[in-house]
């Protein structure tokens, strides 16, 4: 046979195109399910580290039923506000934050996770904004007046390992806790992420990455924002 | 039966030996740089992807060897490229389905497999024109070779960077400065030209050693 023709040519081209694509869109739609569980598990478990709680979920044989059932546990009410701190209809876990924050100021809607663990109640907040390479987002916990940070979780879609992609390390987000996004005055001032190192007992700011500025520049512009969001919602609740 | 090639006949054992030493892709052909330079910040990314890289390698060498008879020459290279392209997008989803945790630590470079040189100069060079058997050894042993040079630098980076190895610490905490000791970690190495002088680094010692490699032209 002449392999060399036009004819065989284009013909083994299209077979080859579409055997190529059946088999990969068979084994994207077959795994689909389970990446899915993936990411919703590592979104309940990213909620739940920044109040503490589920750390050892890497040592259970079922990491995730064990993480499903701390989330049913100890998120005990979820809703959504919008900027002007009232509620809005609808199902918290299921918005999407980027398609969020593309909406003019007032349409967007904001989750709001509230988890309870010995008595003590905090309000969960997602974050999200841009990275080097690719999305960043997160989540930050607060304590009861609303201005000072349980703890802090974030994310990143693809920043480079070990220069950005550390932001999901505990060593960055241990700084967070116990930092105030409100000051004196009861102003929103955010928590800061500063190149070359936060001043010693600054409460609004923490260090940056080195050799990954552009992600922690993102991670910044990203607290500052997505929290921006909630000020009048802080505002009616503290007291 | 009594004619045939064995299996491991001293050539097909080349096959295997040459490119982890006198004919390693990075070192002596030097191709691969860019991954070897994107991934090596951690020892442990380094080793996932040596072996994502061994994995695409001998079944996209055995695939084309399989194929080479059919393949019509003027589309040749698009070919091995789509073979290439859907292997990896096959161990990117899987790695996402089933090993969640470290698909997300090699984020985008699974994806750049497909722009390795490695593999498809080995597929153009090796498989279009062998049978699947020394095509299997061949990419076997390529992708070590590419693999080794990996996890060495990935090692070194790790090491002298941030002073752990898959993750453990390996340095002491009160060796460094911040505790009041007299060690504080390289931060060139986590960077990527440290990548390419511990890679100059390797080539140096290897040429210096076998002086049949010294180009003398």
């Amino acid at each position: 046979m002449n392999t060399q023709g036009n004819t065989y040519t284009f013909l083994y081209a299209a077979i080859m195109v579409v055997v190529v694509a059946a088999l990969l869109s068979f084994a994207a739609m077959s795994l689909k399910p389970m990446q899915d569980k993936n990411v919703e598990v590592e979104k309940k478990q990213n909620i739940l580290s920044t109040v503490n709680i589920g750390l050892d979920a890497g040592d259970q044989d079922n990491k995730m039923k064990y993480i499903e059932d701390l989330y049913a546990k100890y998120i005990v009410d979820s809703y959504i506000v919008n900027t002007k701190g009232e509620k809005v209809e609808g199902d918290a876990f299921t918005v999407d934050m980027s398609k969020e924050l593309a909406k003019p100021n007032d349409e967007r809607k904001l989750p709001v996770f509230v988890s309870e663990k010995d008595g003590n109640k905090n309000v969960i907040l997602p974050l999200r904004g841009k990275g080097l390479w690719g999305p960043v987002w997160g989540y930050i916990a607060l304590e009861a007046d609303y201005s000072t940070i349980v703890g802090a979780s974030f994310d990143h879609k693809s920043e480079t390992p070990g220069l950005g992609a550390e932001i999901n390390t505990t060593a960055f987000e241990s700084q967070f806790v116990g930092k105030k996004i409100f000051d004196e005055q009861n102003k929103f001032v955010s928590v800061s992420i500063i190149k070359g190192g936060a001043p010693k007992g600054d409460i609004h700011g923490v260090d940056a990455i080195s050799g990954g500025t552009i992600t922690s520049n993102g991670v910044d512009a990203m607290i500052q924002e997505c929290l921006g969001n909630y000020v009048t919602y802080f505002k009616q609740h503290q007291k | 039966m009594s004619d045939r090639e064995p299996l491991f006949s001293p050539k097909n054992r080349r096959l295997i030996t040459n490119p982890l030493g006198q004919d390693n892709p990075i070192t002596v052909q030097v191709l691969g740089i860019c991954s070897a330079l994107a991934v090596t910040v951690k020892l442990k990314p380094s080793v996932v992807m040596a072996l994502s890289v061994v994995a695409v390698m001998a079944i996209a060498n055995v695939v084309i060897s399989l194929m080479r008879k059919g393949i019509p020459n003027r589309i040749r290279i698009i070919v091995q490229l789509v073979v290439i392209a859907a292997l990896v997008i096959l161990v990117d989803q899987v790695l996402k389905a089933f090993v969640y945790d470290v698909s997300k630590q090699l984020s985008v470079f699974v994806g750049l497999i497909i722009t390795n040189c490695i593999i498809m100069g080995r597929l153009e060079a090796f498989a279009l024109a062998n049978k699947p058997w020394p095509s299997l050894l061949d990419g076997l042993g390529n992708a070590a070779g590419y693999g080794m040079i990996l996890i060495i630098v990935g090692f070194v980076r790790e090491l002298f960077g941030a002073g752990t190895l898959w993750g453990y610490e390996i340095i002491p905490q009160s060796w460094f400065v911040s505790n009041g000791g007299f060690y504080v970690n390289n931060g060139m190495m986590i960077l990527p030209p440290m990548a390419l002088i511990t890679v100059g680094i390797i080539i140096w010692i290897q040429r210096s050693r076998n002086k049949d490699l010294v180009d003398i032209s």
